[in-house]
């Protein structure tokens, strides 16, 4: 009853820096555009797929229903279902699993897992007060008891909420988490910056190889990533001041990844289906997992992902020495350097339930065509955009080539996935 | 808009504009549409392929009016729609006088966008019957420039052993409105066992074709009207261009492959998707183009080289594959090669060396290709257009482009529905007589051969 999920490709849109050229862009928009582009690379047009899962960290409520109406206004099929899956930075791998699931369960046997973020168009809100205002207006029944209603609002509530960026249990934000990590962990500035220079000439050395000529389409005359830096280089980044960590910090903006728009998609199959439509097969979902740190209780915000990477190893019975590639998603980074610290690290992996550490890898495997410092980090669309990536990259290497993707969310969270060239 | 240009199609502006004898130019019959008056059928010596054609067509036809030696010519007391003119037995220049006698009265009566499509042999024979040839197409050209509203007219030198059947599809794109901006014009149809007996709407159902150049312009234009004939479109252009390219692809139930024709290994990328995909592939618009004009003595190694590479040189490296990959995402036998040439090669254009080199060439290309694919029953065409409105054209200041686009026998820039049209003759499976032919779409432009 189980059926093999595989990677047929992927599409996405550049993406850019918040307030770039997507601007004025919306959520809906840019998954719409990130669909249509898979659409037709695929040649897909009005055809009805079995489910498409999407999802956004920083969502309006208008786009309750965000995925089912970018598929209403892409070229599938109306007919295709969706739903909406959210993650936080995990999103769009978790899409992944979820549709990876349902075509081997053989619920499906296509489908589209996609994520999208736009930092520009963050929801803004309105205050506690201002809502109890109105609602009591539209409550009233004669239009003096509106009038009193209205005239309980005070210039205080006014003034728009942006979206909430700090981890609602502590406080602070991310990058504040993340420097904490930093300096328990040792991470130094030179590692950092080596990390986010690599990332910056891989994904450039990608670009100028034509890598990305089928798994990007451009959008609003936007053709490559905006936020990378080709000439980028550990001594540019040295030069830059201190983000999170106080004064003598080492996480820059260089090192951080930058607010970012975009979307990105991943088209699976069954192998069957895929047979069937004459559809690349580039590398099969093998197997996921989720796991989760107390961070509230003080354990490290982004290191969620080692004891899911721990356990599912353990699960399929590997080592890291099985993967021809790694991806560690780059939301700073010291993220990716804490991160090859605690695979190493034997009492931490203990501490995670894992029988031992994970160990290590030669780090020429990993990020090979550049990540989310170099790309930019539109939350939701991120994992969407290292699955075709990674599956492509495996393809080229042969069959059974194995990838590992790694990836930190919020909330202590984190996602990792195996997939395995075909 | 410039403010000329806001003053010229403003309402004053134009009543000023009429005056000066700029009249407004005719609407164009399009599609496929037949003339709407009678057509009248001139079948001189007893010719007979020209009949026999009409018949396979299914359209009805009336007898011609012969203009008398002397007095006043007689009418046809309404409108025509067009006349077909078989002349394929004419070999002396005293015959020719019966060319006179049938045009006179028809060219009269001749309504806006009718046709004069006239049908003779191939050059041969002793010299004066050659002569004879040659002077129809003076007689074929001339009266192009003289018809009005948008009527054209059109010579097609029908191969001895062509029969009906060859000359279906080509005699049905001359009447339609297919060939609206198509002017003046003169190609050859070849006998070519050609086994239909009707024109089809969807000539090209279940067909996979290759359109290069498809995100905008003539190419997109291109991949719509062959994806309305029933093709299956890869859609092709350079990967900045991509988002458009998806518009297009996802409108017609296609799909986009976004890629620069000019890498090294582009041929093969074409076979491998064709292949991979399960499909075979029928055949190939070589649409992508691009200018970098210059007058020759600013004309550096950068402008010339590029423009010679994307317009031939690519388009060969392609085909070569493509014809080498046979049963393997190559093209298959009794495929379809297509060439976008312009009339800017072939009568040469200032300030466009380069561009004219490379359009020439293609127009060279596909006739040194053809005879040698026949074998294989892939036949080779190129059309030439002139004026296009397109978004390259709309760039030309105001005053020169409304010079250019009124320049030729229609008085009118072409649409890229035009070019389309006239690749989707060539690529109709019926087209299989016509070969190695260089058709302009320009309504006649005033340059060029
Ligand atoms: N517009 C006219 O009046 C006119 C007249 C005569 C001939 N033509 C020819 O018709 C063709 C289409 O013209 P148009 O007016 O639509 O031009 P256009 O510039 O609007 O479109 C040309 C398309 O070709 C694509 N292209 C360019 N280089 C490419 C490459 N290396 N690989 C893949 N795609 C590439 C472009 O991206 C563009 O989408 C051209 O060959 C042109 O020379 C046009």
């Amino acid at each position: 009853m189980t059926h093999n999920a595989v990677i047929v490709g992927g599409n996405r849109i550049p993406f850019t820096k918040a307030g770039g050229r997507y601007a004025d862009a919306s959520n809906h928009d840019l998954l719409t555009a990130a669909l249509d582009g898979l659409v037709a690379r695929f040649g897909l047009s009005g055809q009805r797929l079995g489910e498409v899962a999407g999802g956004a960290v920083l969502k309006h409520p208008r786009d309750f229903n965000l995925t089912r109406e970018a598929v209403l206004s892409s070229a599938l099929s109306p007919d295709t279902p969706a739903c909406d899956l959210q993650q936080a930075c995990g999103t769009s791998l978790e899409t992944t699993v979820y549709i990876a699931n349902k075509i081997a369960l053989g619920q499906i046997e296509s489908g589209i897992a996609c994520g999208v973020d736009s930092a520009s168009d963050a929801p803004i809100t309105v205050s506690d007060g201002l809502k109890k205002a109105l609602l009591k207006a539209s409550r009233a029944r004669s239009v003096g008891e509106r009038a009193k209603a209205f005239a309980a609002i005070r210039p205080r509530h006014l003034a728009p909420l942006a979206p909430g960026v700090a981890e609602p249990r502590t406080g602070l934000s991310m990058g504040e988490h993340q420097a904490l990590t930093t300096e328990a962990w040792g991470v130094t500035r030179e590692e950092q910056d080596e990390i986010a220079a690599a990332s910056h000439h891989n994904l450039a050395a990608a670009w100028d190889d034509g890598f990305f000529d089928d798994l990007v389409t451009p959008y609003l005359g936007v053709a490559r990533d905006t936020i990378l830096r080709p000439d980028t280089s550990v001594e540019k980044l040295a030069r830059l001041k201190p983000a999170f960590g106080g004064p003598e910090g080492t996480m820059t903006a260089g090192n951080s990844t930058a607010l970012s728009d975009g979307a990105a998609s991943v088209f699976l199959a069954s192998e069957s289906y895929a047979r069937e439509n004459k559809l690349p097969m580039l590398a099969r979902v093998v197997d996921a997992e989720v796991a989760a740190v107390d961070h509230p209780g003080g354990a490290d915000l982004l290191l969620g992902p080692v004891a899911a990477a721990g356990r599912l190893l353990e699960r399929q019975g590997l080592t890291l020495d099985d993967f021809a590639l790694i991806e560690i998603h780059e939301a700073f980074a010291s993220t990716v350097a804490a991160t090859l610290k605690a695979w190493n690290d034997e009492d931490f992996c203990r501490a995670r339930g894992l029988s031992g550490p994970i160990g290590t890898f030669d780090h020429s495997k990993l990020n090979v065509a550049g990540s989310s410092l170099a790309a930019g980090h539109p939350f939701a669309a991120t994992g969407a955009r290292i699955v075709p990536t990674l599956a492509k990259l495996l393809h080229a290497k042969g069959p059974g080539s194995r990838g590992l993707i790694s990836m930190c969310a919020a909330g202590g969270q984190g996602i990792v996935a195996i997939v395995e060239a075909v | 808009m410039s403010a000329i240009e806001k003053i010229f199609t403003s309402a004053p502006g134009r009543a000023v504009a009429s005056k000066a004898g700029l009249k407004d130019p005719p609407q164009l019959r399009r599609g496929r549409t037949w003339p709407q008056g009678a057509i009248v059928l001139a079948d001189l010596n007893g010719s007979t392929v020209g009949r026999e054609t009409l018949v396979l067509l299914g359209r009805s036809f009336d007898s011609p009016i012969i203009d008398s030696e002397d007095g006043d010519a007689p009418g046809y007391g309404a409108k025509i729609g067009a006349i077909v003119v078989d002349a394929t037995t004419l070999t002396t220049i005293a015959d020719l006088e019966k060319m006179r006698a049938v045009l006179r009265p028809a060219v009269r009566a001749l309504e806006g966008s009718g046709r004069v499509v006239i049908l003779a042999r191939p050059a041969a024979g002793d010299w004066e019957q050659r002569s004879v040839t040659r002077a129809l197409d003076g007689i074929n050209r001339t009266v192009a420039k003289e018809l009005r509203k948008g009527a054209t007219s059109t010579l097609l030198y029908v191969d001895h052993d062509a029969t009906p059947s060859d000359l279906l599809s080509t005699m049905g794109f001359a009447l339609q409105g297919r060939s609206a901006f198509v002017d003046g014009q003169t190609w050859q149809v070849s006998a070519a066992d050609t086994n239909v007996n009707q024109l089809h709407d969807t000539p090209l159902d279940g067909r996979t074709i290759v359109v290069t150049g498809a995100a905008r312009g003539i190419g997109a234009a291109i991949a719509r009207s062959l994806a309305q004939a029933g093709a299956h479109i890869l859609a092709i252009d350079i990967p900045p261009a991509g988002e458009a390219l998806a518009e297009v692809a996802n409108e017609i139930g296609g799909t986009a492959l976004q890629l620069d024709i000019t890498a090294d290994d582009a041929g093969t990328k074409i076979a491998d998707h064709i292949a991979f995909r399960g499909l075979k592939l029928y055949g190939i618009v070589h649409n992508a183009g691009i200018t970098r004009d210059k007058m020759l003595v600013n004309t550096d190694k950068a402008r010339w080289d590029s423009v010679l590479d994307v317009n031939l040189a690519a388009q060969m490296r392609i085909n070569e594959v493509l014809l080498a990959r046979r049963g393997d995402g190559g093209i298959e036998d009794g495929g379809r090669i297509i060439g976008v040439a312009s009339t800017s090669g072939l009568a040469g254009n200032k300030g466009q060396t380069n561009y004219a080199a490379s359009k020439a060439g293609v127009a060279g290309l596909v006739q040194a290709m053809a005879p040698d694919l026949a074998d294989r029953a892939i036949t080779v065409n190129a059309v030439a257009p002139g004026f296009i409105e397109t978004e390259m054209t709309g760039k030309i200041p105001f005053v020169q482009r409304e010079i250019f686009r009124r320049s030729n026998s229609l008085s009118q820039g072409g649409q890229p529905i035009d070019v389309a049209e006239t690749i989707g003759y060539f690529l109709d499976p019926a087209s299989q007589g016509v070969n190695g032919q260089v058709v302009r779409v320009c309504g006649q432009n005033l340059v060029g051969a």
